[in-house]
């Protein structure tokens, strides 16, 4: 007993301090969350009574809940090609080196490190007809200045702009990590072929980065559908509710109305959706290593 | 050949001024004066010229408070995340011990956790001892999520066994041999955990939106929202862009130091190559 404690004894400390962290603020929430979801639980008055699973019930009976789901979920649609696709066009034209090319990568990458209030403050204003470049530029082509955030067809779209302008540099940074995982040997040959740019492009580059395209994929899903800053600052879910998104729905019906255990039941719901998701990365990533 | 590289390289710079440019009219509103841009706010050359935008800052509200508070988050935040991290990931890559497998499992699917999916519990938990508005509500739950563990046991193994193995026939203990030879040595995978850790720290909204609920309290990402929705301060629109100017300054500044690692970082942290 004596010896097997004295070599468990420097495991302990290196490991534990983490573990105790992760235990309290990972792991245990998760569990807080599912009996919380069984209880009618008032914010304001702390009072708790245990109802079952009627609160999972009400959820599929809650208008708002589906269609704040809708919202989300019409984000995701929208934004994760687009996201994909100009990011994966970012990568092949700044594939490579040269002091050109990464001023480049600079540019496109540099909104990624602001928060998303800095996103909004600039873009609330940008979409502002009267005050904003988007509308001057409207304006100096003879147009009607759109009311980007105002108008309920417009409204998804403009979020969707900002978050493209904000965070297609980090899936530019992971398609350029896979393009130079590409043998540049495979590319010599093809020239001495003399295949063109498509011919590379669909037989070498495409079928190279099928992994980091459902890497970048299931992690751009994973993200979309955490949506909310961008949503909560710039239109708060309106117009009419049309950009409300879950997590703000989650976040209003916890903070605003005040129902815990409700609320709680919609963020598991939210977990489970997500962690489904996520093991497909956590595999993918696991067959990586 | 010529005409494509030209056409790539025209496309390439107009994409550029249209990443760039909102940035840009953000820094040019903010030196310009506030009644100036009331009657026109869409130039691209500053109309005036002003600091009294920034030196408000200093005088009124409570950006710089914020600013403070977001620093002490994130160093203590990204300190507490670093060495913690480092040394679990050091037991798990380098160190034998029972249910290591199992412990290492249970910390890597944490991972598969979403962040915030996770904000009602993460608040009924702090409510219940009495701690948001607290620095350590603020940092702690950003500590837990494991993804410095993941990257730093990837890093670790690397490391020849030969090197531990020197160090504790030298009569190291396993934490002179972690702080004086490992840590030395991690430098560069330890600034990526660092940097990435850094940035979403100092960016986090939803978890200090819900936690950090007085005024003083707020982070520069939370009190800068918090100033959108207010009509005042939409006719003060140069104090407005001044004030995130500031809040963005910081990251601007490490990222341009640290852009390669925090690349790096990225990558790593996806479970792609590094």
């Amino acid at each position: 007993m004596r010896s097997k404690s004295r070599i468990n004894l420097p495991v302990l400390y290196f490991v534990l301090p983490f573990m105790v962290v992760y235990g309290i603020f990972q792991i245990y929430p998760l569990f807080q969350a599912v009996i919380a979801s069984l209880f009618k639980w008032d914010l304001l008055t702390s009072s708790m009574s245990f109802i079952g699973f009627k609160n999972y019930l009400h959820m599929f009976r809650d208008p708002t809940f589906w269609s704040s789901l809708m919202n989300t979920l019409k984000f995701v649609i929208f934004s994760t090609p687009l996201l994909i696709g100009v990011g994966l066009l970012f990568a092949l034209l700044l594939n490579g080196t040269g002091s050109k090319k990464v001023l480049f990568r600079t540019a496109y990458f540099a909104p990624y490190v602001f928060s998303v209030s800095i996103v909004t403050l600039i873009w609330g204003f940008m979409f502002n007809p009267q005050k904003g470049l988007l509308g001057e530029f409207s304006r100096m082509i003879g147009e009607e200045p759109i009311n980007w955030l105002t108008d309920p067809s417009f409204a998804m779209f403009a979020i969707i702009i900002a978050t493209l302008w904000w965070t297609v540099g980090f899936n530019m940074v992971l398609f350029l990590a896979g393009l130079q995982d590409i043998d540049p040997s495979l590319y010599e040959a093809s020239s001495l072929e003399g295949a063109s740019w498509v011919q590379d492009f669909s037989y070498i580059t495409l079928p190279s980065l099928r992994r980091t395209l459902e890497l970048v994929t299931i992690l751009q899903i994973i993200m979309s559908f955490q949506i909310f800053g961008q949503v909560y600052i710039l239109t708060k879910g309106g117009p009419g509710g049309t950009t409300r998104v879950l997590i703000q729905y989650i976040y209003e019906t916890g903070f605003r109305d005040h129902k815990l255990g409700y609320a709680s039941a919609m963020a598991f719901i939210l977990f489970l959706v997500m962690a489904v998701v996520s093991f497909f990365q956590f595999r993918l990533s696991k067959e990586e290593n | 050949m010529k005409i494509k590289n030209l056409i790539i390289t025209i496309l390439l710079i107009v994409l550029a001024v249209v990443w760039i440019l909102p940035l840009y009219w953000m820094i040019v509103m903010a030196i310009t004066p506030n009644d100036l841009l009331k009657l026109n706010s869409t130039a691209l050359w500053p109309q005036g010229f002003t600091l009294q935008n920034f030196f408000g800052v200093l005088k009124i509200g409570l950006t710089v408070r914020w600013f403070l508070n977001s620093i002490i988050v994130t160093v203590l935040g990204t300190a507490l995340t670093l060495i913690l991290q480092a040394m679990a990931a050091f037991a798990f890559a380098k160190m034998r011990f029972k249910g290591r497998q199992l412990l290492f499992s249970l910390t890597l699917a944490g991972l598969m956790v979403p962040k915030e999916a996770m904000f009602i519990p993460l608040f009924l938990m702090f409510a219940q001892i009495n701690g948001h508005n607290s620095y350590a509500a603020l940092y702690l739950p950003r500590v837990a999520i494991p993804m410095g563990v993941f990257i730093m046991a990837q890093f670790f193994k690397g490391i020849p066994d030969s090197v531990t193995e020197a160090a504790q026939i030298d009569g190291a203990t396993p934490l002179r041999t972690f702080f004086n030879i490992i840590m030395p040595m991690s430098i560069p995978a330890l600034t990526s955990v660092g940097i990435f850790t850094y940035i979403l720290t100092w960016n986090d909204f939803l978890w200090p939106l819900v936690s950090a609920t007085r005024k003083e309290m707020f982070t520069i990402t939370t009190g800068l929202a918090s100033l959108q929705g207010n009509f005042a301060q939409a006719t003060e629109l140069g104090s407005l862009m001044a004030r995130g100017v500031i809040a963005g300054l910081p990251l601007f500044i490490l990222f341009l130091i640290f852009q390669r690692h925090l690349i790096r970082g990225i990558s790593m942290s996806s479970g792609g190559k590094y």
